[in-house]
């Protein structure tokens, strides 16, 4: 689970970003995130997977405590988190494979496990055909499928996504929902950052954040 | 060994820019080299004319045994002597024959042997000061006996002027062009890191540990200091060798001990190099 308790965030130059923001989200659930752009979402998903530590409050991330969580420690979370972003971030001059296989590499997966799990993981989102195409011969949506299943190789319980369908056509957009809904079906939590209402809308199901200058204006859980 | 696979393929991945920083660094250490060079020629020349401080002490011919003998002890327990020689008469004149030939027949129609006796004192290396002669020779002229001690005074003067300015050359010379081979080794890893920042930032991401991030960073580094330091070697034994051809006189090769610092340094300064390098993205998420 991830809990905010009455968290803000300030930047030296930029004044505040966050204001006193809370919000519990539990195992399992898959929520949006929206606000237009500047509104704290992007700050919000850091930190969750504690890039940035709060200025006051308290970010808790599967039971680590942003107060208590040392940078030589924060790997621990970062194993429990996964993350995807709008422009992909995969490693160029690898193969989908490579990307895949080196988050588990670095995690210290022992050697023979390697190479099967990555295929695995490809295999879960589809894109086993391409497992051996560089990054740069896959379209928007297969790099996406590529950076999802980086984002899963450790077995995170939650997936973050900032503006992940950002870059993407609308057909790559569905493929890329269906794979979160996927996902979130066999019970890992979907914590996904978007400006696309219409997107949001079309999947009344997830619960929905709305930020506005730094502060939470609608959590669709309360409004029950 | 998953950091020395790692650093491996880096040089694989990335021949040109590795190759690059290799080359900076060793162009960085073969300055350092040519003046390591320079020093320890400077400084053998300096030790061999060095060699040559002696004080004569000469005694008159009346001096007894028993006097000699008693100021040999006395000399030989001053600290920064290292040996005093009895040098009798008859020694002298025949050193005279042998070393001023043009004078042997002079020498050789002698019905008198006009050299004095005498005690030939040397220091030990570090001691051939100019207040240690003076010491020495102060303590020999107190005696009677001894007619006089000589030993060059300005002469020693300036070799010891000469020294301490050769000295102090060597020393600002020689930490300058380390701080820029130094500077120059950091700039040239910074780069190779900066070329893998995404790899870092994956890294760090998905949860890798920092000491894990970070090792196979500092054997690179290491690595291309060491390569850096042996292309060093090459370079300056190179132009070693060709100035060599070019001078009438002998010039040494620098000593083992030095080469092995030298490339022990160049792998050091990469690895502390990369590790100062990469602490900066080790920040970034």
């Amino acid at each position: 689970m991830i809990k905010l308790t009455q968290v803000s965030k300030e930047y030296p130059r930029r004044g505040y970003a966050l204001r006193d923001v809370s919000f519990h989200l539990k195992k399992g659930e898959f929520a949006f995130l929206t606000g237009h752009s500047g509104s704290g979402k992007t700050t919000t998903m850091r930190l969750a997977h504690m890039a940035e530590r709060p200025t006051s409050g308290e970010v808790r991330v599967s039971g680590y405590s942003s107060e208590k969580t040392t940078e030589r420690n924060v790997w621990r979370v970062r194993r429990r988190v996964g993350y995807v972003f709008q422009d992909f971030r995969l490693l160029p001059n690898r193969t989908a494979l490579e990307n895949v296989a080196f988050v588990l590499e670095v995690t210290g997966t022992p050697k023979k496990k390697i190479v099967p799990a990555a295929q695995r993981l490809l295999a879960q989102v589809g894109l086993s055909p391409k497992a051996g195409a560089y990054v740069h011969e896959l379209s928007g949506g297969e790099q996406q499928r590529v950076a999802i299943a980086r984002a899963l190789a450790n077995e995170p319980f939650i997936l973050l996504a900032d503006e992940p369908t950002g870059n993407l056509d609308d057909r790559a957009t569905r493929g890329v929902m269906d794979l979160f809904w996927d996902i979130n079906a066999k019970g890992m939590a979907v914590l996904m950052a978007t400006h696309d209402l219409e997107l949001v809308r079309r999947y009344p199901l997830a619960r929905v954040f709305e930020l506005d200058q730094g502060r939470l204006v609608y959590d669709s859980a309360e409004e029950q | 060994m998953y950091a020395f696979r790692e650093a491996l393929a880096a040089f694989r991945r990335a021949p040109v820019l590795t190759g690059l920083s290799s080359a900076m660094v060793g162009l960085a250490l073969y300055v350092v080299g040519l003046f390591g060079l320079a020093a320890y020629n400077l400084e053998l020349a300096l030790s061999a004319v060095e060699e040559r401080v002696q004080v004569a002490v000469y005694l008159r011919d009346d001096a007894r045994q028993s006097e000699i003998d008693l100021l040999l002890t006395e000399l030989a327990a001053i600290p920064e002597v290292r040996s005093v020689t009895f040098v009798s008469k008859r020694d002298a004149l025949e050193r005279a024959r042998t070393e001023l030939p043009e004078f042997g027949e002079l020498f050789s129609d002698l019905d008198v042997n006009p050299l004095p006796q005498s005690l030939e004192v040397e220091l030990r290396p570090g001691s051939r000061t100019p207040a240690a002669v003076e010491k020495v020779s102060a303590a020999a002229t107190a005696h009677p006996f001894v007619e006089d001690a000589r030993y060059g005074r300005d002469w020693v003067d300036r070799l010891f002027t000469l020294r301490r300015i050769g000295a102090a050359t060597a020393a600002v010379l020689g930490s300058a062009f380390a701080m820029v081979a130094a500077l120059i080794i950091g700039t040239a890893l910074r780069i190779a890191i900066f070329a893998r920042r995404e790899e870092i930032y994956v890294m760090r991401l998905v949860g890798a540990k920092n000491s894990f991030i970070r090792r196979p960073f500092l054997v690179e580094g290491a690595m291309a200091g060491l390569l850096g330091g042996l292309l060093a070697w090459g370079l300056t034994y190179g132009t070693y060798r060709g100035v060599y051809s070019f001078l009438d006189f002998e010039i040494a090769w620098l000593p083992p001990s030095w080469i092995g610092l030298g490339l022990v340094a160049g792998g050091t300064f990469g690895a502390i190099s990369s590790a100062l390098a990469i602490r900066r993205h080790l920040r970034e998420v």
